[in-house]
Order: structure tokens, then C-alpha cells, then sequence
């Protein structure tokens, strides 16, 4: 069991995932986000071989409007 | 601006020509349509966006990436509410992958009380970032040593604050601001920041300075369209006023109709 924080809310994992399996899961396959974990940035290109590991911080971000 | 205007006065950001002096933001607005009527209003080229977390069940994030990429504007990014070097740098990545363009409005926010620039964050992150390929706009005070040591990293515009955001201060240092215009004549400069009516954009185009970027007061107002107009005419009026020159202030009355030949007026 693997403990994760996805936009600062807590979720378990029974088994590792990679993140575009993660993202996947979580519903966010058909949007334009960017994505950190830990602080650091992910490109796109890695979500794939990137796995997520227990007590990781994740961030996904879409756009808003800004000033 | 008309094409004859723009030939004989172009904006260049980064190399880029613009045909507007109005940088727009994209937040606060009572809808998504009053957004874009606005921004259609304001005839600017460039637009001003942000990222923020969001649930996969909400998909607002898409729905606003399709508006602002049906305005047609170019995109700049920014990092609102960054406090560090370390956050400033992974928002720009994420904000150049997710909006497709290396331009960032940079902002490394030193004081939660007035949203006050961290100059030292401020100067390491643009260093960074510009090595990394990005096109940093600096949201900086305007401390005339700061701009200097952001030009001698890479910086190629500047954009130091009128006043805090979203006061409605308008410029709150004149001197300051008149100071970074003399001592960089050359540098495109963007009041950014603070600016509260359209004479207060006016002012800051007579100014001199070469762009004004806002957001508060247009997405605020009453009619955000209406007072989107309002503020480029008065960016259009204040640039044409800088260029034409204006005449010096002085203490003392002049008359402007001719004293010779004045009717009933006898000497002695």
C-alpha cells in the first residue's frame, strides 16, 4: 500500500503505478495539464517511465486566468 | 493602434513585433464571455495567464485553455504566487509545457501584505530561467539597481509595478519610475501592476514607458469591456503624447493669446 498526495489530498495506491497510469485513473487522460511531483517538474515525455513511490507529492495543473 | 501607426511605432518584445501597447489580464472577470469581449475590446496582442491545481472532474481548465487560444493572442504566463526560486523555476516548466510558449511573466513574491517583488528571488530566478531557454518579463519593483542587474542577466524587458496588485494606486513613485525611463532609454519598459483608471495608464504612457499591463481594473469594473476600450484609448492617447513631446510645466502664467494689440489697454 502506497500512500500519495495528488493536489494536496491524501489517496492509497494497493500497488505502484507509473504517473500516466496514475493520471489515467484519476480522469485526467483527455486534459491539457503539466504535471510536478515532489516540487519538480515531469514532462509530459516521461510519464510513462516515471513511477510514483509512497509518500510522493503530486501536482497536476490546468490553465486559470492570471493577472 | 491603425497599420500606419504601428509601422512608425512598433512594439518589440523579444524580437517581436506588436501592434498594441495593452498587455491584458485574464482573471477576476464576472464570466468567461465578459473575458473575452474585453479582450476583443482592449485590441491587445498579449494575454496574460495562470496554472493552479485542479480536480479531474472539473474541466474548466480545458474549456478556458480553448477560449484564450480562440482569442488568437500570444500567451504569457506567469507565476503568481511563487515564493522561491525553487517554486518560480517548476511553475515556468510546467507553464511552458501546458501553454506551449517559453515567454513567463516572472514573479517571486517577497511579502504576502502587498504582494511586494522579492528582488533577490526575483534576480536569481530570472538568471536561472533564462538559461533555460525562457523569455523572462520581470514583475519587479522599480528600484533602478534591481532593473540594472535583471538587464545583466539576460532580461531583455522589464516591468516594474505602478503599485501593489490590484490596489488601484496607480503610480505610486513617479520619480522612480521616471528615473528607470531616463537611465534606460533603450529597454522596453512595462508599467505592470497597480494601475487603476485609464488616466492613470495615460499618465504612465506620457511617461514614457512603452506598455502598460493590468487586469483588476478592467475585470472589476462595472463593464469590463466598456472600461477595456477606455484604457486603450488612453494607452493610445498617452504613447501619442509622449511621442509628440510635451511642453514644460511652469510656475508662472503665460498668456496664450497675444498681448499686442490688445484692445482698450492704454498706456497710462
Amino acid at each position: 500500500m502506497l500512500t500519495l498526495s495528488l493536489n494536496g489530498d491524501k489517496m492509497n495506491l494497493q500497488q505502484p503505478d507509473s504517473l500516466s497510469q496514475l493520471l489515467e485513473k484519476q480522469g485526467y487522460q483527455a486534459q491539457k495539464i503539466a504535471v510536478a511531483i515532489n516540487g519538480e517538474f515531469v514532462p509530459r515525455s516521461l510519464y510513462e517511465q516515471t513511477s510514483v513511490n509512497d509518500g510522493d507529492q503530486i501536482d497536476v495543473i490546468q490553465a486559470v486566468g492570471g493577472g | 493602434m491603425n497599420t500606419e501607426t504601428i509601422q512608425n511605432d512598433p512594439l518589440t518584445l523579444y524580437g517581436e513585433h506588436l501592434s498594441s501597447r495593452f498587455l491584458l489580464g485574464t482573471a477576476l472577470y464576472h464570466s468567461p464571455q465578459a473575458m473575452c469581449d474585453s479582450i476583443a475590446a482592449s485590441g491587445c496582442d498579449i494575454i496574460t495567464v495562470g496554472l493552479r491545481r485542479q480536480s479531474p472532474k472539473d474541466n474548466s481548465g480545458d474549456h478556458f485553455w480553448q477560449l484564450i487560444r480562440d482569442t488568437g493572442c500570444k500567451l504569457l504566463p506567469n507565476t503568481a504566487g511563487c515564493k522561491s526560486v525553487k517554486e518560480a523555476i517548476t511553475t515556468a516548466e510546467m507553464s511552458r509545457e501546458l501553454f506551449e510558449t517559453n515567454w513567463l511573466k516572472l514573479e517571486v513574491i517577497g511579502d504576502d501584505y502587498n504582494l511586494q517583488p522579492d528582488p533577490f528571488g526575483l534576480l536569481e530566478a530570472a538568471e536561472q530561467l533564462i538559461k533555460r531557454g525562457f523569455k523572462v518579463l520581470p514583475y519587479c519593483t522599480d528600484d533602478l539597481i534591481l532593473c540594472q542587474k535583471l538587464l545583466d542577466v539576460g532580461c531583455e524587458v522589464l516591468m516594474p509595478w505602478g503599485s501593489p496588485i490590484g490596489t488601484g494606486l496607480g503610480l505610486m513613485n513617479p520619480y522612480n519610475l521616471k528615473t528607470l525611463r531616463e537611465r534606460l532609454p533603450h529597454i522596453p519598459l512595462i508599467v505592470d501592476a497597480g494601475i487603476g483608471s485609464p488616466s492613470q495608464a495615460c499618465e504612465a504612457m506620457e511617461m514614457g514607458f512603452d506598455a502598460v499591463l493590468l487586469n483588476t481594473a478592467v475585470a472589476k469594473s462595472q463593464q469590463p469591456e466598456q472600461m477595456a476600450l477606455a484604457f486603450a484609448k488612453s494607452i493610445e492617447a498617452g504613447r501619442s503624447a509622449y511621442r509628440a513631446g510635451l511642453m514644460e510645466a511652469r510656475q508662472t502664467a503665460s498668456p496664450s493669446t497675444p498681448v499686442v494689440g490688445q484692445p482698450f489697454w492704454h498706456n497710462g
